[in-house]
């Protein structure tokens, strides 16, 4: 098992090489100008003097260097003063946003809350909801609850977020006045109204967000359980004349919830990456709309370590299922 | 003396292989009515534009912002345009869109899993980079490629074919992996059989095995797949033109006019209505289709 984390880990380094690469020279193309914004009546040469200044003078090898040696060994310096007051960091160059001349991952820290806060919440709510969906509708199979879990989930599936987002806005924002339709990022939880305001704002983004996983997750539960209800070792578990409900919640669930653990794994990365529609739609000033923000102000350096920053994750947390899925099924060895 | 004895004769008449499938398929209502739906959908915005005569841009500011009545079902928008009309314009870009991304993705999908299958050589590498775009964060490098080559594509083709193809190539070479996945599962299986062999000893070629005797038998998930591609092109198209980074302001499609209508949610929420419903309707039949479809090529379900 440690050999292959190990392996995998080694693996890992060249596939994200290479993501950065290919990101990078994406966004070489770009046709689009930063110097763009600046005033016509600005000289020629003082519009040259800006560019060097963003770092745009030199030669594309030596702007991905750079950048690779400001995001893999400067950043992690600067985490490491952060937590323990040290200076490894001072006066090296960090990745500088070009819309707000700061520190990309300053305002990455910044935002990272209110996305964990909504799309974290919705993935608990999720899990919660569709655990017992996808069980009982595997051990009832083709019962109406059963039909009725598959109609939602497959109008989960195909209801676009900007669809169900905008819907519950008109029906609760609109109609009914509920709940406000923008989420307030600068809203502080001191006491127990505010977090009841909190509260009223969060739930109308989670709801959405908490359709969509739930569809995916309850259809994942039910068709692993009904994989192994089927199985001789429940016909022995009930011929020993264990009760129903032992069978099925110690027996047949320990085993199905293996794949659904690995598939849980899988979809966290989508909650640091936001989801970038909603967070679109009820305005909520995280991660998916920071990055929104800057590809339509052509903010290179953010696309790239935002990006980049959702890939490492993805390949982590690919790594992770991996390890999992072998450390909870004995059968499964990867050597 | 042997006695010549007719060969036996089947009790029934042979049936085919797609007589079959069709039949195990008519026994999910849901993908029936999915199919149904779906076929109606598309014959409602290819063919609805020659019945409607109004101009899906005709701007008729006096008879701006109205209700549904006789003349406008759907109402006008605030430029005084129609909305059925606008429906059935968006709805053939975007069901135009997900099939032609749909159809990319496929070949590009069964291209990938043949070779890697197929050729063992091949597998490692191709293998590799299938999960390499798999890590790829597919929606944020969509976004990307659409802000890159929206302007040098749209002066070399024009404004609505440039878009239309940038869209198109951006869903498709970011949607293939899946079915490169399945395909060389198969493939793998498929190769090691005895009707491979028996066509390799009389010295058929790699490429007529390939399109003779392999593809055939890998054309089922191939088929799931194109129906879960459809949905999920038309969902990423709308989702790219509700971020507005998708088709120019005045070329409707379901996603541009659902983000246009978001602006008027307050005065007018039934003009976000109609776009979505159409959406999801449209994604949600063929979903079911899928689903029915995956039971009806599956052999072990079908002799049930």
């Amino acid at each position: 098992m440690l050999t292959f984390t190990i392996r995998r880990l080694t693996l890992a380094v060249p596939t994200l090489l290479f993501i950065s690469l290919v990101i990078f020279l994406l966004l070489e193309f770009a046709p689009g100008d930063p110097m763009a914004q600046v005033p016509l009546t600005v000289p020629p040469d003082v519009k040259e003097k800006m560019r060097e200044a963003l770092g745009l003078g030199q030669p594309a090898p030596v702007r991905f260097w750079k950048w690779l040696v400001q995001f893999f060994w400067i950043e992690p310096q600067v985490l490491i003063d952060n937590l323990l007051g040290t200076s490894l960091s001072a006066g090296d160059l960090r990745v500088i946003s070009w819309q707000t001349r700061s520190p990309v991952m300053d305002i990455v820290v910044q935002r990272l809350p209110q996305t964990l806060w909504v799309v974290g919440t919705a993935y608990l709510v999720a899990i919660v909801i569709a655990l017992p969906i996808g069980i009982y509708s595997a051990y009832r199979q083709y019962s109406w609850f059963d039909q009725a879990g598959t109609f939602v989930s497959m109008v989960g599936f195909s209801v676009p977020p900007f669809f169900s987002g905008v819907l519950v806005i008109v029906i609760f924002s609109v109609n009914l006045g509920w709940f406000p339709s923008i989420y307030d990022t600068t809203h502080k939880v001191t006491d127990w109204d505010s977090f009841v305001i909190q509260l009223r704002q969060m739930i109308m983004p989670v709801m959405v967000l908490a359709l969509q996983i739930t569809a995916q997750l309850s259809r994942f539960m039910r068709a692993s359980m009904l994989d192994n209800l089927n199985q001789d070792y429940v016909r022995t578990a009930r011929a020993k004349g264990l009760g129903e409900y032992t069978v099925v919640m110690a027996h047949v669930l320990r085993n199905s919830m293996i794949p659904v653990v690995t598939v849980i794994a899988l979809g966290i990365p989508a909650i640091f990456g936001g989801a970038i529609i909603t967070e679109q739609v009820f305005k909520v000033n995280g991660i998916g709309q920071l990055l929104i923000g800057a590809i339509q102000a052509n903010d290179l350096p953010m696309v790239q370590t935002l990006t980049f920053i959702f890939a490492v994750l993805i390949v982590l947390f690919n790594l992770i299922a991996d390890v999992l899925y072998g450390i909870l099924d004995p059968r499964i060895r990867y050597d | 003396m042997t006695e010549i004895t007719a060969p036996p004769q089947p009790a029934r008449p042979p049936r085919s292989q797609w007589l079959d499938v069709w039949d195990q398929f008519k026994t999910h209502r849901g993908a029936l009515i999915g199919g149904i739906l779906f076929i109606l959908i598309v014959v409602a915005v290819y063919l609805g534009p020659y019945l409607w005569g109004i101009d899906p841009t005709g701007i008729d500011i006096r008879a701006r912002n109205q209700g549904p009545s006789w003349a406008h079902p759907f109402g006008t928008d605030q430029l005084g345009r129609d909305m059925l009309a606008r429906m059935m314009a968006g709805g053939a870009t975007s069901v135009s869109v997900g099939i032609t991304a749909m159809l990319l993705a496929l070949f590009l999908g069964s291209f990938v899993g043949i070779l890697a299958g197929y050729f063992r050589r091949l597998d490692g590498p191709l293998m590799r980079l299938t999960d390499l775009f798999l890590a790829l964060p597919l929606l944020p490098l969509l976004l990307v490629m659409m802000l890159l080559f929206r302007e040098p594509l749209s002066s070399a083709f024009g404004l609505e074919r440039g878009i239309f193809i940038l869209i198109v190539v951006s869903i498709g070479i970011t949607s293939w992996m899946p079915t490169a996945r399945i395909v060389r599962g198969d493939v793998l299986a498929i190769k090691e059989r005895e009707f491979v062999l028996a066509a390799r000893s009389i010295g058929a070629t790699d490429t007529r095995i390939i399109t003779r005797h392999i593809l055939p038998n890998v054309l089922s998930p191939v088929m799931v797949s194109a129906t879960l591609g459809i949905a999920s092109a038309i969902i990423t198209e709308s989702a790219l033109s509700f971020l507005g980074l998708g088709f120019p302001p005045d070329f409707p499609t379901w996603g541009r006019l659902l983000f246009d209508a978001t602006d008027y949610l307050q005065q007018y929420p039934e003009r976000v209505f109609w776009p979505g419903l159409a959406i999801s309707l449209t994604v949600l039949s063929v979903n079911y289709l899928g689903d029915g479809l995956r039971d009806a090529l599956d052999p072990r379900i079908r002799k049930r």
